[in-house]
């Protein structure tokens, strides 16, 4: 039985990209057999962030147009035993590839693959339109903002109509410091406001911006969010796991600190 | 958090929630503030000719619900209108 999952966000930025390489990744890690596709015609990136860039031969639109076969255009990623690539075009655009023809695509790829993961473009258009063509389940990715929290909302509309059956929230980017002292809202915020499952949060942390820069997926790290995204791996299988403890080390010293800072 | 923020406004992350829940609101049934306002005038017109209700603690909003016609979900009007005492009609 495959799963197909579609990474999606509405707002640009919010972290689509990172987290469909870290999700997949992990999946991959678990010894489960992934696919990544990245739906992003004429604006990819998910090969960068994998750290793939340099081995695309065929891409998304060439398998759609039957100038090869989806063997070929599949990259292997040498790290891991069971993950795959399918890399979008970069000189096409959103127009090139219709819904039908994902969906085709997919159905053939669910007979390989345990789970094939979209990496959704930003907006509301052809491209997203595409990207959920064909999936079981989606992954909504917001920032604790008021912008990115409202075009989830917006997609989170648009993917029950198009009668996605499971939609699951992660909060991305969140800043523990910042909640206490009342300056973000916090997770329980989020989820009240979006009223969906919260299948994880992950922390703002730098070691992200290392891990993109050397093209290697952070998750299953020690870092604090590569712990999150291998949680969020865990669940997405069915795993009951409780919720990482997001404020990372303060000492005595520093919450004193914080204690007497002045504004 | 410092000594001194007890004093201070109101969070910031506080007024994001409460802006995010209109716009939310307006966003979900493609409905203004404006028009929720007027529906709000009017049901308290309607409703204060039967009944003496709190007019500051009537909250009204637009919501998810199930619905049994197409098995999703549909956005509803709720309102919540607390009632302080019921008007004596004999007695008018």
């Amino acid at each position: 039985m495959s799963e197909v999952i579609v990474v999606t966000s509405g707002k640009g930025g919010v972290g689509k990209t990172t987290t469909s390489a870290n999700v997949g990744t992990g999946l991959a890690k678990l010894n489960k057999k992934v696919v990544l596709i990245d739906t992003d015609i004429g604006l990819r990136n998910l090969d960068v962030v994998m750290g793939l860039e340099n081995r695309i031969v065929y891409n998304l639109v060439d398998v759609v147009e039957g100038n090869c076969r989806i063997k070929q255009a599949l990259i292997k990623d040498k790290r891991y035993p069971n993950l795959y690539l399918l890399p979008s075009a970069q000189t096409r655009d959103k127009t090139s590839v219709t819904p039908e023809q994902m969906k085709k695509l997919i159905d053939e790829l669910r007979e390989e693959f345990d789970y094939i993961i979209l990496d959704c473009p930003a907006g509301i258009e052809q491209g997203f339109k595409n990207a959920i063509a064909g999936a079981d389940r989606a992954l909504v990715v917001t920032t604790p903002e008021v912008s990115a929290i409202r075009d989830a909302d917006r997609i989170i509309g648009l993917l029950e109509a198009n009668e996605i059956k499971r939609t699951d929230l992660i909060v991305n980017r969140i800043r523990m410091d910042m909640v206490k002292k009342g300056d973000m809202m916090s997770l329980d915020d989020v989820v009240d406001i979006l009223s969906i499952n919260l299948i994880g949060a992950v922390p703002d942390d730098e070691n992200i911006v290392i891990s993109t820069n050397n093209g290697e997926p952070l998750v299953g790290s020690d870092a604090l969010a590569g712990k999150a995204y291998m949680n969020i791996c865990k669940r997405i299988l069915g795993e009951e796991v409780p919720l990482l403890d997001l404020s990372g080390k303060s000492s005595f010293w520093s919450k004193l600190a914080g204690l007497f800072k002045k504004n | 958090m410092g000594l001194f923020d007890l004093f201070k406004k109101k969070n910031s992350g506080d007024v994001a929630k409460d802006r995010l829940k209109l716009l939310l609101v307006s966003d979900r049934a493609n409905c203004s503030p404006d028009v929720m306002e007027l529906i709000k005038n009017d049901i308290i017109n309607v409703i204060s000719k039967y009944m003496i209700i709190d007019t500051d603690g009537l909250d009204i909003q637009i919501t998810q619900t199930e619905s049994d016609s197409n098995n999703g979900m549909v956005p509803a009007l709720s309102a919540n209108i607390p009632i302080k005492d019921m008007k004596n009609r004999s007695t008018k």
